[in-house]
């Protein structure tokens, strides 16, 4: 057990802030995309024919104004698929074509190749496609009181909340509306099909599911999947809009290039991307809660309304995570949780970064927020009254006990590291005086459960070769989105060999390499890829040190791999040297390591079970200031701490906190998706839909990572997960801005805010706080 | 005619013989394949496709970022273009050094667009500071960083005192003078030099676009949805490009960008220059001018309800002579103008601050930087001894033209500007407008914030600090 156990191994590359593997080829524009890759000789450029309509009947679609065109190659839709029209990650009946019935503006309906990307660009608004108009479902609301659902709804319960909450001396309710968000990675939706010999497919494709993408196109395809190949070499951002988005593309690239015999891009131009492709789920929550005087929470209810859109997709598993992090850091004594996937006529929404985490999170700060306010409590006493603990238990409503808790470790250090009295004081202080322009702070912590829900998705695989001169080939089932997954990984195989970072040559993902792998998502990247790849790395290892205990003389124990040698006693050789004497004896220098996560199950059926491996622990202090005349705000400040275990690259995780924050905060404050009353999304591009920008983010904003804390699970090195966790941390620009809202009433009243806050949802939510006071004061008359 | 336009890359003369309407972004990246330069969202907001583009300005070359995807391959003629790819020389340059260590880019997608937006800077400017910096960086959106290691890359830049682009020497300009026009495939691009030339050519050619910046025609170029058969730039109009001064007035010739604006009126009308700065972006306002702004009569365009405000008149020429007129007559309906099919927006005049005037402009957007507004007030009142002798307000956002608030003036004139005439003001605002629904705002909202900005209006000539980006 001694070397193959991870954290026992003394480490000199692992925990080294290193620069992401590209950085240098970044910032020289040398870095290439798949639209860079040279492009083979006939080369089709594809376009999408999108429905200009929320719902209808498809009658007919005529492609003969854009067959005249010169340069184009054809026109394909349902009807050409060779195999199965689908593109559904989970469920069957999700078709990449419409058939029948257009369902949301934006839907993809047919396919135009031609010599060019503007001549297929152009044809695709000149087939015409007879839509007879049915009535469509915009509303979430509405989609729920038609009983109109995609799935059916999934329901966390632990004890009886209702009788809980009857029981309770004050009860509190209220509906929260949270928005959507659009992924908005800067490289839109791509891939390049390359078809090959006997009916092969080569797919490169911007996509964090290789595998699925194999699978699908060679369902599409109607071949087997050992026919198709998918490659990844990096994606311009991915966030979750490129799990299962992305076979969509790669589908009907594939199709083409089938069809023609000739490679074929397809590259989405913006707005097609953003009306054709799913994003974040909006919400609508209705709560209800019963607590004590102190604000300790007796029990709750809470119904989530989803936008799934018009197909199920991922919808199922968004809703599982938002039902197991309601709880979010607080131990809810009776709960019941249910969750309805509405079937809406608009595009279906898909995973993003936290994948239903950050709604469920929201909720559930947006209620302890109203109970403190109130009862007049302190919205900080009344979380760590309700923190999961000793005094009030440690088990989730979904059953799975929470055995490493950091929660009141990283409040108390980030509220000292924020100087919190002291400036809770001086922003009372501002507030009292300046009528117009308020201050507004608050902390939240975030717990967040890592693993896919779905037990079996919690697998991975490595492949590791070491030639003969020393140098390491590394494939992993891992892609790289900008996240750092790739050096993470190659330092991981570099620590188990004692090797230079640069002795370990990280390649595209590739279906090929490694099989069956699951999307690089839900923040499991490192643990899932970096384990396997330390197993396959150790194997050879073993047999190394094998060969290298023969040559010496020596015991294997003995044997001591350091800065590219491997040393016995006084005496050493290069790393390259006992490769070479390895394949002389031939000993097998090629390794697949395979890794599942242990200890995790999960009972769909009962919503119960241990699905997470382990969690990771946050919190954050953030200061805003808002203008109540306009509804328009500012983050002044943030301080976060993040809990990362023992980290694989510190300088890696620190950029995914920072990043996270930011996305987080936008989600919440200035980006908000738009439909006008038939169904058309308005905001599709970057002039309506807007992402922060450098002058968003807090003048002074201070990340830290947690120090000494080795995750007590045997992770990779010790390490945990960072992808996602940070990005709930923006909650707490939102909590401040109802803070600064809630100064108007010196903080007795609990603001009516929906997400995101825009200046004009600001500007509403401080009305009401006006109009209420109001009637209290004439009510008090 | 030629068919060859004519300019430099990276350093070196380099001719295309295209359509003079391709965006510069496409041919880069098939034609000489530098594909480092990226399309992101091809309307100018994203930045990844961020470039510099050179201009001979007196013994150097100045060089500004622009938007590639939106630019057109004619307006590069006679200028020099730089890449991403043209800064590093056999070492990254230091901006590029700077990013690659300070973990500045993750995806890096944006990162190209970056570093050439932070190289202008550091060319442009030796010490910038954050404002600077936020400035520069204003166009191009990062969705993976937070922009914390970018911000830091670029102090360090700044810190050690900027840093050059790759050298070109101006004299190579002599040979490089704009053509007159450039032709083909059924595309021609007309570069009049004179007045008279385009006034001429205006006459000759009334369907030909007036091109300016192109900043907002570019947008339905870089989508494929239009062809440029033939185009009139005004970028090379001598009389056009001039700004000028007199007693009582500053008058900007049509073809002044915004930027070449922002630096002449921050003394003037500091609150218009920071309206100005959230102008788009750094690239928009290096290629849009004044007169294109005012041409395009968008309803949400954020100069004109500045310059009605101020009180500035328009001045239309043709070759039967010229009109001036006050710009709250220039506009008539959405998107309809007093323009005539042979006339031209020649230059803007502003009247310089009076004694006992203030002047503030406010914008409302979802975001701070590079965002449309969704409602812009201008607000513009003269004083004596406490009494207000003249007011001028005018809007963008409220109705199909920036249109003036003649009645919430009324409210104010004569009265000492107190509490009480901020709410006649304000509720003359509310019964003068009836805004639409959209995406950047309902009507409720704009006709509420409309009203409100009057509060902050009256707070704001009185000392307070009114905006939450001032704090």
């Amino acid at each position: 057990m001694t070397d193959n156990t991870p954290h026992t191994v003394q480490r000199s590359i692992v925990g080294k802030g290193i620069a992401h593997d590209s950085a240098a080829r970044h910032v020289a524009g040398e870095a290439n995309y798949i639209d860079d890759m040279p492009e083979l000789p006939g080369t089709l450029h594809a376009a999408f024919v999108l429905s200009p309509v929320a719902h209808g009947r498809l009658k007919s679609i005529d492609p003969a104004q854009a067959l005249a065109m010169e340069g184009v190659a054809g026109v394909w839709w349902a009807r050409d698929v060779p195999g199965h029209n689908e593109v559904g990650p989970i469920l069957h009946g999700e078709t990449l074509f419409a058939e029948d019935i257009v369902d949301h503006e934006g839907r993809v309906i047919a396919v135009v190749a031609a010599r060019d990307f503007e001549t297929a660009y152009r044809a695709a608004k000149k087939v015409k496609v007879d839509i007879e108009p049915l009535e469509p479902v915009l509303d979430i609301e509405e989609a729920h009181r038609r009983r109109s659902y995609v799935l059916p709804p999934q329901e966390v319960i632990d004890g009886d909340a209702a009788t809980a909450i009857a029981g309770a001396p004050h009860v509190f309710s209220g509906t929260l509306h949270m928005g959507g968000q659009d992924h908005f990675y800067l490289e839109t939706q791509i891939a390049y099909a390359i078809p090959g010999e006997n009916g092969e497919m080569l797919v490169h494709s911007s996509t964090q599911h290789p595998t699925e993408v194999q699978h699908h196109v060679a369902l599409i395809l109607g071949l087997h999947a050992n026919a198709v190949e998918c490659q990844v070499r990096r994606m311009g951002g991915g966030f979750g809009g490129k799990e299962s988005q992305a076979t969509i593309i790669a589908g009907a690239a594939a199709l083409v290039a089938a069809k023609t015999g000739k490679p074929c891009k397809l590259r989405l131009k913006r707005r097609d991307d953003m009306a054709g492709t799913g994003k974040r789920h909006d919400y609508v929550a209705n709560w209800k809660v019963g607590v004590d005087s102190r604000g300790r929470i007796r029990g709750l209810d809470v119904e989530y309304l989803a936008r799934a859109g018009n197909l199920p997709d991922l919808t199922g598993p968004v809703i599982t995570r938002t039902l197991t992090h309601t709880d979010n850091a607080y131990h809810i004594p009776h709960a019941r949780f249910i969750g309805h996937a509405c079937k809406t006529n608009t595009v279906s929404n898909t995973a993003f970064r936290g994948f239903g985490g950050p709604q469920g999170i929201l909720t559930i700060e947006n209620i302890i927020d109203t109970i403190a306010r109130e009862l007049q409590l302190d919205p900080n006493n009344v979380r760590a009254i309700n923190y999961y603990g000793d005094e009030t238990g440690a088990v989730t409503p979904y059953g799975q006990p929470v055995e490493d808790n950091r929660l009141i470790e990283v409040t108390e250090a980030v509220l000292a590291s924020a100087d919190w009295r002291q400036r809770r004081a001086e922003i009372d202080a501002h507030n009292a005086v300046n009528p117009v322009i308020r201050r507004g702070l608050a902390m939240m912590p975030v717990k967040f459960g890592i693993s896919f829900n779905l037990t079996s998705l919690n697998q991975a695989g490595a492949l590791v070769h070491v030639y003969l001169d020393g140098s390491i080939f590394l494939n992993h089932g891992g892609t790289e989105m900008g996240q750092g997954l790739f050096v993470k990984v190659a330092q991981v195989v570099a620590e188990v060999f004692q090797v230079e970072l640069d002795m370990v040559r990280i390649s595209s993902t590739a279906t090929g390499k490694v099989p069956n792998t699951s999307a690089t998502a839900a923040s499991t990247g490192s643990d899932l890829n970096g384990m396997a790849a330390f197993k396959a790395a150790t194997a050879i290892k073993a047999r190394m040190t094998a060969v290298a205990a023969e040559h010496f003389g020596v015991q294997e124990g003995t044997i001591v791999y350091r800065e590219g040698r491997v040393h016995a006693d006084n005496e050493s050789i290069s790393f390259g040297e006992l490769a070479k004497m390895a394949w002389l004896k031939r000993v097998q220098l090629s390794e697949a390591g395979h890794y599942a996560t242990p200890k995790i199950h999960w009972d769909g059926k009962a919503m119960k079970g241990r699905p997470f491996f382990y969690f990771t622990y946050g919190a954050a202090v953030t200061e805003v200031a808002v203008d109540t005349l306009t509804g328009e705000t500012r983050c002044l400040r943030a301080d976060i701490l993040q809990d990362v275990g023992s980290p694989l690259n510190p300088a890696i995780d620190l950029g995914q906190i920072e990043g996270a924050f930011v996305q987080g905060m936008g989600w919440l404050t200035c980006e908000e998706l738009w439909w006008d009353k038939t169904g058309r999304l308005r905001t599709v591009g970057p002039s309506t839909y807007k992402i922060p920008g450098s002058r968003d983010v807090p003048p002074e904003f201070n990340v830290r990572i947690l120090d000494n804390a080795p995750n007590r699970e045997e992770t990779v090195f010790r390490s945990k997960a960072i992808g996602e966790p940070p990005l709930m941390l923006g909650v707490s620009v939102w909590l401040a801005i109802r803070d600064a809202i809630a100064s108007l009433a010196q903080g007795a009243v609990a603001p009516r805010l929906d997400a995101p806050a825009t200046p004009e949802n600001v500007l509403r939510a401080v009305n009401a706080l006006k109009q209420r006071m109001k009637k209290d004061a004439d009510d008090s008359r | 005619m030629s068919q060859t336009i004519k300019f430099f890359l990276n350093g070196q003369k380099q001719l295309a013989s295209v359509r003079p309407d391709m965006t510069v972004l496409d041919w880069l990246r098939s034609a000489p394949r530098l594909t480092g330069t990226k399309e992101g969202c091809a309307e100018g907001d994203c930045g990844a496709c961020s470039v510099l583009i050179g201009d001979p300005a007196g013994d150097s070359v100045r060089y500004h970022a622009a938007n590639s995807c939106i630019l057109a391959m004619g307006q590069l003629d006679g200028r020099a273009i730089v890449t991403v790819e043209g800064l590093k020389t056999e070492i990254l340059h230091p901006v590029q050094a700077a990013m690659a260590e300070n973990g500045s880019s993750q995806c890096g997608f944006c990162t190209p667009g970056i570093v050439i937006s932070l190289a202008g800077l550091a060319a442009s400017t030796a010490h910038p500071g954050d404002h600077e910096i936020h400035d520069a960086l204003a166009g191009n959106l990062c969705r993976c960083t937070g922009y914390r290691p970018i911000v830091e890359a670029a102090r360090k830049v700044a810190g050690a005192g900027g840093a050059p682009i790759p050298s070109l020497e101006v004299t190579a300009f002599a040979e490089m003078e704009p053509q007159k026009a450039v032709s083909a495939d059924g595309s021609t691009f007309h570069q009049p030099q004179t007045l008279a030339d385009l006034l001429q050519l205006r006459k000759d050619r009334p369907d030909a676009l007036l091109l300016g910046g192109g900043t907002d025609l570019g947008v339905a170029l870089a989508d494929y949805h239009t062809d440029w058969d033939e185009v009139i730039s005004l970028a090379h109009v001598r009389e056009m490009r001039a700004i000028g001064e007199t007693d009582n007035y500053l008058s900007f010739g049509a073809a002044v960008t915004w930027e070449e604006v922002l630096a002449r009126v921050a003394g003037s009308y500091p609150s218009f220059a920071t309206l100005i700065r959230r102008f788009g972006s750094t690239q928009i306002r290096s290629m849009g001018t004044i007169g294109g702004n005012i041409g395009t009569a968008s309803p949400i365009g954020d100069g004109p309800p500045a310059l009605i405000a101020l009180g500035a008149d328009v001045e239309l020429a043709s070759l039967n002579g010229r009109r001036f007129m006050a710009l709250e007559d220039f506009f008539l309906d959405y998107r309809k103008t007093e323009l005539r099919a042979d006339e031209v927006i020649a230059s803007v005049s502003i009247p310089k601050p009076k004694p006992g005037q203030d002047f503030r402009v406010y914008k409302i957007s979802k975001r701070y930087d590079q965002d449309i507004s969704t409602v812009c007030a201008a607000f513009s009142v003269t004083r004596e001894d406490g009494q207000v002798r003249s007011a001028r307000i005018a809007f963008g956002g409220m109705a199909a033209t920036p249109r003036r608030a003649v009645a919430a003036e009324q409210a104010l004139v004569g009265t000492q500007f107190d509490a009480k005439a901020v709410e006649a003001c304000a509720a003359a605002i509310t019964a003068t407008f009836k805004p639409l629904d959209d995406w950047r705002g309902s009507a409720d909202y704009r006709l509420q914030v409309a009203a409100n900005l009057v509060e902050r209006f009256w707070r704001d000539v009185s000392g307070e600090t009114v905006e939450v980006m001032a704090l």
